[in-house]
C-alpha cells in the first residue's frame, strides 16, 4: 500500500513535470516566435525610419555647405563682374567694395585681395595688414593659379588662426589675377556646428588628408580615421550619403557615422552619434519588451504550476474515492457471500438442534416413569439433559445471529431489560484476570424495558466494549458502563481511560470501512454497524474523546417504540 | 404418570397430526405428545399428511414448511380447504419473517422455530384447542 502511493506520487510528480513542460513550450513558442518577429521587424523599421531622417539631415546639410561654398564663390564673381569699369587696385575701392559684402553677408567675408600672377597681394582690403604679402610659396596659391575659381582647405595661415581661402582668377587692367578672400571660420564652422542631436550626434568636416576642417564640438577625438576609411566602411546610399558604424575603440562607445561628400569630393562631412543613444527609444522598447514577456513566462508557469497542483490533487481524491469505492465493494460482496453461508448454514444446523433437545426432553419424560425415580444417578443425568437443552438453546441464539448478521433473519423486536444485557455483555468480555482492564458497571436498578432487538443491543455493546477493550490492551485501565433513565429515553455511557481518539480521526470513525487497526485485523465496520443499529432504534450515538484523557460513548435509546417497529409479534396469534 | 394423568382427566385427547419430513423429529415429537395424552399421528410428507386428514378429522397439525415433497405452505393452503376447523401450527427450522407473515395470512395458526421449547409448542397446541 505504502509502495504504491509512493509510486502514485513519483508517477504524478512525472506526469505533472510533462505535463507542465508541455504547457509551457506550446505556450512558449509561439509567444516567442510572435513577440520576436515583431520586435524584429520594430528593429528592423526602427532603423530605417532612423536612418531616414539621418540621411535626410546630413544630405541637407552637405548641400547647405556645398551651397555656401558655391555662393561665396558666386559673390566674388559678381564683384568682378560688376567692376569691369573700376580698378580695384585701388585700395579704396576694394575697401568699398569689403565693405559691401560685409553688409549684405554678416560677416562672412572678412578681407579681400588682389593677387598678380607672382604671388604678390597687390591690393588689399581688410583688418589684417596683409598688403604686398607674398603667397608666391603658399600651397593654396599654387592650386588657385591654375584654376578659375578655387576654395582652399582650412589652415592656420600667416595669420595662426583657421580659415580657409575662396578665390577667383580674373583678367583685370590686362593682367591675371587672383581675386582672394578669407572666410569667417565661425561662420563655415557653424554650418556644420548647427548638426546637433542629443548628447552625442555631432557633425564635423574633414579634408582628404584627414584633418578637420571644422572645429569638433568637445574632445572626443583621438579619432584616427581618414576621409578614405568612411568612405570604404561605409555603405553607399542615395544621395551619396555613405553609412557605417565605428567599433568600440579607447574612449569611444560604438557609433554610426553618416558621411556626404562637398566640395566636389575634397572634403566629407561627417556626423555621428553613439549607438546607444541614436537607438535609445529602441533599446529601451527592447527592454520593455523583454521585461513583458519575462513576467508572462513567470505568470505562465507559476500558473501551470498552481493548476497542475490542483489537478493533481483532484486526480488523486478522485482515485482514493475510486480505491474506497472499490474495497467498500468488495467487503460488502465478501460479507453477503458470508451472509448466504451463514443462513444456509445456521437453517440446515437447526434441524439436528430441534431433533436433540427433543430426545434430551423425551428422555427427561422417561425420567418421570416411576423405574428410574429411585435410580443413583438420577440427578446427574437430570443436569446432562438440562445441559443439552441449554446448549441447544445457545445453538439456536447462534444461528439466530448468523441470521441476523445475514439480515435475512426477522430480528425479534420486543421489550428488553437494557441492564441485563449489559450483565451478559461484561460477563463474556471481562477479561481482567488477565489483561489489567477492569470492567466496572454503574447500573440504574430504575430502569425500563425498551423495545427493541436483544441480539443487535449486544452487538452494539460488545463492538463498543471490544474497542475499548482494544485501545486499553497495551496498556491496561478501566472501562465504565453507566445506565441513567429519563422520561423519554435511557442513557448508556461506556466510558474508557485508555489513548483516546485524535480529532482528526474522530469525525470519522462511524465511516464504514474507516480503521486504524492494523490491515487484516479490522474491517472498519464495526462502528458503522452499530450506528446503524441505534438510528434503526431511533436513538442516537455520541462520541466524546480526549487525547491521553480517554473515549466516551453516549447511547441514546428512546422509551417509546418507533413508528417503523409497530408491528405486532408474529409467533403467537392472538 | 403424573402428566399423563392431568391430561386425561381435564380433557378428551386432543387428535394431532405431525407432518414433518424429519422423521426422528416427527418421532420424537410423537412419543412426547402421546405421552402428554394426546392422540397423535405421525406423517414424514406432505402428502402422506393430506392422507391421513381425509380420514380423521385432526383438532391441531404441526407442519414443517420446508420438505422434500410439498412445500408447506401448499400443505397449509390444501388443510385449510379441506378442513378448516383444524388449526395449523407451522414449526420450522427456517427462521424468516416473510414466511412468518404469509402463513398467517393463509390461516395458520401460529409460526415457531427449531428448536422451540417443547413447553412452547403444548402451550401452542393447548392455545389452538381453547380458541
Amino acid at each position: 500500500m505504502g509502495e504504491e502511493r509512493e509510486f502514485n506520487k513519483l508517477y504524478s510528480r512525472a506526469f505533472t513535470r510533462n505535463m507542465v513542460l508541455i504547457v509551457i513550450v506550446v505556450s512558449f513558442v509561439p509567444m516567442l516566435l510572435v513577440s520576436g518577429m515583431i520586435l524584429n521587424q520594430y528593429s528592423i523599421s526602427y532603423h530605417e525610419k532612423l536612418y531616414a531622417h539621418l540621411k535626410e539631415v546630413v544630405h541637407r546639410h552637405v548641400q547647405n555647405i556645398d551651397s555656401f561654398l558655391h555662393e561665396r564663390l558666386n559673390n566674388l564673381q559678381f564683384l568682378l563682374d560688376s567692376c569691369q569699369n573700376e580698378n580695384l587696385l585701388d585700395e579704396s575701392v576694394l575697401q568699398e567694395k569689403l565693405f559691401q559684402l560685409q553688409q549684405k553677408y554678416d560677416g562672412v567675408f572678412e578681407d579681400l585681395g588682389l593677387i598678380n600672377e607672382n604671388g604678390v597681394q597687390e591690393a588689399y582690403a581688410g583688418r589684417f595688414s596683409l598688403e604686398k604679402a607674398e603667397y608666391s610659396d603658399a600651397k593654396w596659391f599654387q592650386e588657385a593659379r591654375e584654376k578659375p575659381y578655387y576654395i582652399s582647405d582650412v589652415f592656420p595661415g600667416l595669420r595662426s588662426r583657421p580659415h580657409f581661402i575662396v578665390s577667383v582668377k580674373t583678367f583685370h587692367q590686362g593682367r591675371y589675377f587672383l581675386l582672394r578672400s578669407t572666410i569667417n571660420f565661425e561662420a563655415f564652422n557653424s554650418l556644420a556646428e548647427n548638426l546637433r542631436i542629443g548628447k552625442t550626434g555631432f557633425a564635423f568636416i574633414l579634408n582628404r588628408n584627414g584633418d578637420f576642417q571644422t572645429k569638433p564640438h568637445y574632445d572626443m577625438l583621438p579619432n584616427s580615421r581618414s576621409y578614405m576609411d568612411f568612405i570604404t566602411a561605409g555603405k553607399k546610399e542615395k544621395h551619396g550619403i555613405y553609412i557605417g558604424e565605428i567599433q568600440d575603440s579607447p574612449g569611444l562607445n560604438q557609433a554610426i557615422y553618416l558621411a556626404g561628400l562637398l566640395k566636389n569630393e575634397d572634403w566629407i562631412l561627417v556626423y555621428q552619434q553613439e549607438k546607444r543613444e541614436a537607438f535609445s527609444d529602441l533599446i529601451r522598447t527592447q527592454i520593455v519588451a523583454a521585461v513583458i514577456l519575462l513576467l508572462g513566462a513567470l505568470l505562465i508557469i507559476t500558473m501551470n504550476l498552481i493548476l497542475f497542483h490542483k489537478v493533481i490533487n483532484h486526480i488523486s481524491e478522485v482515485d482514493r474515492e475510486k480505491e474506497m469505492m472499490n474495497r467498500q465493494i468488495i467487503e460488502t460482496g465478501k460479507l453477503a457471500s458470508v451472509g448466504r453461508l451463514a443462513a444456509g448454514t445456521a437453517h440446515e444446523i437447526n434441524n439436528p438442534v430441534a431433533i436433540m433437545v427433543q430426545e434430551a426432553g423425551w428422555i427427561d419424560d422417561l425420567l418421570q416413569e416411576e423405574e428410574f425415580r429411585e435410580g443413583k444417578n438420577l440427578q446427574e443425568i437430570q443436569r446432562a439433559l438440562k445441559q443439552i437443552d441449554t446448549q441447544g438453546k445457545r445453538c439456536k441464539e447462534i444461528t439466530h445471529k448468523l441470521l441476523s448478521f445475514a439480515r435475512t433473519s426477522d430480528t425479534q423486536i420486543q421489550n428488553v431489560q437494557i441492564n441485563e444485557i449489559i450483565k451478559e455483555v461484561v460477563a463474556i468480555s471481562d477479561k481482567t484476570s488477565y489483561t489489567g482492564i477492569s470492567i466496572n458497571t454503574y447500573l440504574d436498578k430504575t430502569m425500563p424495558m425498551i423495545y427493541g432487538s436483544q441480539t443487535e443491543i449486544q452487538q452494539v455493546l460488545l463492538n463498543l466494549i471490544n474497542n475499548a477493550l482494544y485501545a486499553l490492551e497495551k496498556d491496561g485501565g478501566k472501562i465504565d458502563i453507566t445506565t441513567r433513565s429519563a422520561s423519554r429515553y435511557v442513557l448508556v455511557i461506556v466510558e474508557d481511560d485508555g489513548p483516546g481518539i485524535p480529532q482528526a480521526n474522530l469525525d470519522r470513525i462511524f465511516d464504514p470501512f474507516f480503521t486504524t487497526k492494523p490491515v487484516g485485523e479490522g474491517n472498519g465496520l464495526g462502528l458503522s454497524i452499530c450506528f446503524g443499529i441505534i438510528q434503526r432504534m431511533g436513538g442516537e450515538i455520541n462520541v466524546h474523546s480526549t487525547v491521553d484523557v480517554g473515549t466516551r460513548f453516549e447511547i441514546r435509546l428512546p422509551l417509546k417504540k418507533p413508528m417503523a417497529l409497530e408491528s405486532e409479534d408474529l409467533s403467537v396469534k392472538t | 404418570m403424573k402428566l399423563h394423568e392431568s391430561q386425561n382427566v381435564n380433557e378428551k385427547k386432543i387428535k394431532v397430526l405431525l407432518v414433518d419430513d424429519e422423521k426422528s423429529f416427527v418421532e420424537v415429537l410423537h412419543k412426547r405428545l402421546s405421552k402428554r395424552g394426546m392422540d397423535v399421528t405421525q406423517s414424514f410428507s406432505g402428502a402422506e399428511g393430506i392422507q391421513a386428514l381425509r380420514k380423521v378429522d385432526y383438532d391441531v397439525a404441526v407442519l414443517d414448511l420446508k420438505m422434500e415433497d410439498m412445500d408447506g405452505l401448499e400443505v397449509l393452503k390444501v388443510f385449510k380447504k379441506m378442513y378448516p376447523k383444524m388449526e395449523v401450527i407451522i414449526l420450522t427450522g427456517h427462521e424468516s419473517e416473510q414466511a412468518a407473515q404469509e402463513v398467517v395470512k393463509y390461516g395458520a395458526f401460529a409460526y415457531l422455530t427449531k428448536p422451540c421449547a417443547f413447553e412452547k409448542l403444548l402451550d401452542t397446541i393447548r392455545k389452538a384447542i381453547s380458541d
